[in-house]
């Protein structure tokens, strides 16, 4: 008591010997803090995200201008550009456009509903996972692509082969992602849903189905993915028609151009149909949180 | 010997639930031993007790989620469970889960009519996730009491609410079992939530009903009454805490 009542007093009276201590004070290195919105003038950001492809077009037009980039090695963009208005004019570019996206599509949905199929009999019954799961998980180690060799053999050289790639390529990421999905559908929930009397069938139409349909979606943008993948090295086996088939044949000829707009053709095949799964995402999850708010 | 679940006939004839020597183990350790219980219809009973005495897993084996049984156990056939968490099918609007599982098509005007009665109609057309937790645990007792049970099992429906909104979700079960008339079994760890709203109070200790006390009082009843002041204390003491262990140890 004595001896807190003595440290206050001495307190008071060092306090009261110091001179006012701000102005001699050293002065504090401050920073402003600034509002968000002054930190967002200048370029937009869109404008800003754009420079970098624009700038790499930039550099392409200047060494192909220059002759640094020899057309045999790679076409300038303009050449680009003014060969896919060319291809696109004689409707060659529209027709290989068609025939390479039925492949890509009729792959996946071939692949697909097996993917399915197969993941919802195995996630919803035991001897379906006995008999399914593990034959799947060994298959799932075999690069596709090696499969060629003996889907040639199978199906000769026509469409078949090409189809039967990108549908065992698409089979595999669905079937995947679809028995995850059943298997880790919240229990709670099925429990939930027992308490309510549902029937079996009920349970997995209202609860499971649902529950799992998030990872479908993921499912579906992996095998569209590498749906374009197994469609590049399927259009490489004597194709008559489509992107691959231009693309080798511009080969045979060093058209660089070509080359470049089959490229940028697959490219945008892909984004387009990422795009078209976003909103098939957007409208089936509307319940998530996160996209009630957009 | 593992014995499933009747429906509601034979033994004790005009109890809501009956249950004769209940075991329930997991692994060597009996966690419901030789548990006897009977509810008549239309009363309300809570059950308390420590943490993991035991009171959730009984609540699960009367609604049919566990099995895993020996003894006797008789459930109405028509029963509803409002758990912990509302689960709430998150991809189903509010007003298609209060319907789910009744037979026919879903039918929004009785759905709608059952919110109407958790004050809740305004949000039937929205989804789940969109809701605060007082009005998604509103939700799931619509969902339950939609059904109109004969029993009704509350898992501890509180428990994640704030302290305001869980006074009002009291009133609101304490009036809504005023008007369906229904057997309900509250499970709580809350001696005044339990005290405020039963007929008669359960302690689970050891894996059997080790005490019980009858809750003589008109309802609606306050936290202040002497009555319930004495009941609790009495109940604390039951469970190791407070003034009643003094007591007891005296």
């Amino acid at each position: 008591m004595s001896t807190a009542l003595d440290l206050s007093s001495r307190q008071a009276a060092t306090r009261a010997a110091a001179p006012p201590a701000l102005p001699e004070n050293p002065r504090i290195a401050r920073q402003r803090i600034l509002p968000a919105s002054a930190e967002r003038r200048g370029i937009p950001r869109g404008i800003r995200r754009m420079a970098g492809p624009v700038l790499l077009v930039g550099i392409w037009h200047l060494l192909s201008v220059t002759g640094t980039l020899p057309a045999e090695v790679l076409a300038g963009p303009g050449t680009v550009l003014s060969s896919a208005a060319k291809l696109w004019g004689t409707g060659e570019l529209p027709d290989a456009m068609v025939a390479s996206l039925r492949r890509a599509l009729s792959g996946l949905a071939i692949g697909g509903s097996i993917g399915v199929a197969l993941a919802v009999f195995s996630g919803l019954f035991r001897l379906g996972e006995d008999l399914i799961d593990s034959t799947m998980q060994m298959l799932r180690t075999v690069p596709n692509v090696a499969l060629i060799p003996l889907l040639i053999i199978w199906f000769g050289i026509g469409e078949e082969p090409k189809i039967a790639l990108i549908a065992l390529a698409t089979a595999f990421p669905l079937y995947l992602n679809v028995y995850a999905g059943i298997r880790n559908v919240d229990q709670t929930l099925v429990e939930a849903g027992r308490t309510l009397g549902l029937s079996r069938a009920a349970m997995i139409r209202n609860v499971i189905l649902p529950g799992a349909l998030p990872n479908a979606l993921v499912g579906l943008r992996y095998s569209l993915g590498i749906s374009w993948l197994a469609l590049v090295f399927g259009e490489q086996v004597n194709a008559t028609e489509g992107i691959g088939y231009l693309m080798s044949n511009a080969r045979e000829f060093f058209q660089t151009d070509v080359i470049v707009v089959c490229l940028v053709v697959y490219a945008l095949l892909g984004l387009a149909v990422d795009f078209i799964v976003r909103l098939l995402e957007k409208v089936l999850l509307a319940w998530r949180p996160a996209f009630t708010g957009a | 010997m593992a014995t499933g679940l009747h429906g509601r006939m034979s033994a004790t004839q005009n109890a809501a639930v009956s249950v004769r020597g209940l075991t329930r183990r997991f692994g060597d350790r009996a966690v419901i031993d030789r548990l006897d219980l009977d509810i008549a219809p239309g009363e309300f009973v809570a059950l308390i007790g420590a943490s993991g005495c035991g009171k959730s897993t009984l609540l699960r084996i009367l609604a049919d989620l566990d099995h895993e049984i020996e003894g006797e156990v008789e459930v109405p056939v028509k029963r509803a469970v409002a758990f912990q968490a509302p689960r709430l099918m998150p991809w189903k609007k509010v007003w298609r889960n209060v319907v789910l599982g009744l037979p026919g098509l879903p039918d929004r005007r009785r759905a709608e009519a059952a919110l109407a009665e958790v004050g809740l109609s305004h949000r039937a057309n929205v989804w789940p996730k969109v809701l605060s937790g007082g009005e998604a645990q509103r939700a799931s007792l619509a969902r339950a009491l939609v059904r109109e049970p004969d029993l009704l099992l509350l898992d501890e429906p509180f428990g994640a609410l704030d302290a305001l909104t869980r006074i009002k979700a009291q009133e609101l079960v304490g009036e809504l079992w005023q008007r369906h008339n229904c057997a309900i079994l509250l499970v709580t760890h809350d001696v005044e939530e339990a005290l405020l709203l039963a007929d008669r109070v359960l302690m689970m200790k050891d894996g059997v009903i080790a005490h019980e006390v009858r809750v003589d009082r008109p309802r609606p009843r306050a936290v202040e009454d002497a009555y319930l002041a004495e009941l609790r204390a009495r109940l604390l003491g039951w469970l190791g805490v407070g003034h009643g262990a003094m007591e007891d140890a005296a």
